[in-house]
C-alpha cells in the first residue's frame, strides 16, 4: 500500500475578519463612551437596591459634603451654554455684573460650592486654586435663609430656580455623603420643595439585592 | 509566522534565473487584533461603570391654603420608626400610647433588625402606613437606609414625617432606659 501521504495544513487563521469585528465595536463603544466628567468633590454615597439609572444629561446635581462637622453643599448643572445662561440669570438678579470671559470661565465648572459673594473671586480663580478653595473653604452654597423671615428663599432656593428656568428639563439629583446630616438633607427637600420641586433623586451606590 | 515565503521554496528548484521574489502581501494580524480587543475591553469597562444609580423619591405636594392638612392614619395601621444619633433606631405600633421597641438597622445585626419588623408587620397588617422620622443626629445614611429597606419589604406606603415634641419626648423617656 502506498502511503497516504496528509498534505500539510498550515496552522495560521486568516485574522482579517476578527480584526474587522475587533475594530467594528472599537469604534461603537469610542463614540459612544462619555468619559465621566471630573468631580469637584468626591463624596461617599449611601448604598441602596434601587437599579434606576441616572441619566447622563439633564441633570442638576445638588452634592452635599460632610466637612468636618459642617456640611457643605455644591450644585452643578451640566450643559456648558445652560451654565453661561444660568450664571447671567444669576448676576442679572443679584445685581453682580459678570464679564463674558467670567461668564466663559463659569461654563467651564461643572459643580460650585461657593457664596455668591465669593463666587467672582472663585471664577477668577486658576485649577489650582480652586482645588484648594475647595479643600479649604467650609461654607458652600448657603441654605439658610438670605432675609430674616424669609425662611426657605437661600441662596441655594435661587440657584435651583434660574437653573430651572434656564433648563426646564432638569432633574434634580442630591447626592449626599453617608455622614452628612440628615437636618441638612431635609433642608435642601425643603427648599426644593419651596420651588416646587416635588420629585427628585438620590444618588447612591448599588447594593446586592436580598435573597427573600 | 508559518506563511513567511512559500515562494521562495518553488523557485529554487528549476532555475536560479534572476526572477524578482513573490513576496507574500499578507501580513499577520494577530497583534492589531489584540489591541483591538484591548481597547474594546477598555471601553466597555469605563462605559458601564461610570453611571451612578439613583434612588427616585416623590414628595406630597405641598399645600400652602391648608398646610397643616395631611392624610389621618389609622392607628391600627401606623408603625413609626425614629431615627436617633449615633445609628440608634426605635419604632413602635400605634400612634396613641406607644411602646417604644429599640432596634437595629441591617448592616449592624443581621439576624433581628428593622427589616424583621417591616416583613412581619408588612405580613400582619395590610395598608401598612410607615412613618419615617429622623431626629437631629440622624445621619443621610440612615435614612436612605430606611428608605431602601421600605424598597426590600415592599411597603408602598411610607412617608418621610417630621419629627415631633412628643416623639422626641418618647425617646426620651422611653429611650434611654431601653438602650441601657
Amino acid at each position: 500500500m502506498p502511503k497516504v501521504k496528509l498534505p500539510r495544513k498550515s496552522t495560521t487563521i486568516d485574522m482579517t475578519a476578527m480584526c474587522d469585528v475587533a475594530f467594528l465595536l472599537l469604534t461603537f463603544f469610542m463614540l459612544t463612551t462619555k468619559f465621566k466628567t471630573d468631580d469637584t468633590v468626591v463624596v461617599d454615597t449611601p448604598s441602596s437596591i434601587s437599579e434606576i439609572k441616572l441619566p447622563d444629561s439633564d441633570i442638576m446635581a445638588i452634592t452635599i459634603e460632610k466637612k468636618d462637622t459642617v456640611d457643605k453643599v455644591y450644585f452643578g448643572i451640566d450643559g456648558q451654554f445652560k451654565r453661561a445662561a444660568l450664571l447671567k440669570k444669576i448676576g442679572e438678579r443679584f445685581g453682580i455684573p459678570f464679564s463674558e470671559d467670567e461668564v466663559y470661565r463659569f461654563s467651564l465648572i461643572s459643580s460650585w460650592g461657593v457664596p455668591l459673594k465669593d463666587l467672582k473671586a472663585y471664577i477668577n480663580m486658576s485649577e489650582a486654586q480652586r482645588t484648594k478653595y475647595n479643600q479649604e473653604e467650609k461654607v458652600g452654597i448657603p441654605i439658610a435663609a438670605l432675609e430674616e423671615g424669609k425662611t426657605l428663599e437661600s441662596e441655594l432656593s435661587f440657584w435651583i430656580l434660574y437653573g430651572r428656568l434656564t433648563n426646564p428639563g432638569l432633574r434634580i439629583a442630591i447626592k449626599g455623603d453617608n455622614q452628612a446630616k440628615y437636618t441638612t438633607i431635609k433642608r435642601i427637600m425643603d427648599t426644593l420643595q419651596f420651588r416646587k420641586v416635588n420629585k427628585f433623586n438620590l444618588v447612591t451606590d448599588l447594593e446586592a439585592k436580598p435573597r427573600s | 509566522m508559518a506563511e513567511l515565503d512559500t515562494s521562495q521554496k518553488g523557485g529554487h528548484g528549476k532555475k536560479g534565473g534572476k526572477r524578482s521574489k513573490k513576496m507574500s502581501t499578507r501580513v499577520d494580524l494577530t497583534p492589531m487584533v489584540d489591541l483591538g480587543f484591548l481597547l474594546v475591553t477598555f471601553f466597555m469597562l469605563t462605559t458601564t461603570f461610570s453611571k451612578p444609580q439613583t434612588m427616585e423619591i416623590n414628595m406630597p405636594v405641598k399645600d400652602e391654603a391648608a398646610p397643616e392638612e395631611g392624610m389621618a392614619v389609622k392607628s391600627s395601621k401606623a408603625l413609626t420608626i425614629l431615627m436617633d444619633k449615633d445609628n440608634v433606631l426605635y419604632y413602635y405600633k400605634g400612634i396613641e400610647d406607644p411602646i417604644l421597641e429599640k432596634s437595629e438597622y441591617y448592616e449592624k445585626n443581621q439576624s433581628e433588625n428593622i427589616r424583621k419588623i417591616l416583613l412581619s408587620e408588612h405580613a400582619r397588617v395590610d395598608d401598612l402606613m410607615v412613618l419615617i422620622k429622623a431626629t437631629e443626629g440622624a445621619t443621610y445614611k440612615n435614612v436612605v437606609d430606611i428608605l431602601d429597606e421600605m424598597n426590600i419589604v415592599g411597603i408602598t406606603r411610607y412617608a418621610l414625617v417630621e419629627i415631633t415634641d412628643f416623639d422626641k419626648d418618647i425617646i426620651t423617656k422611653q429611650g434611654e432606659g431601653k438602650a441601657g
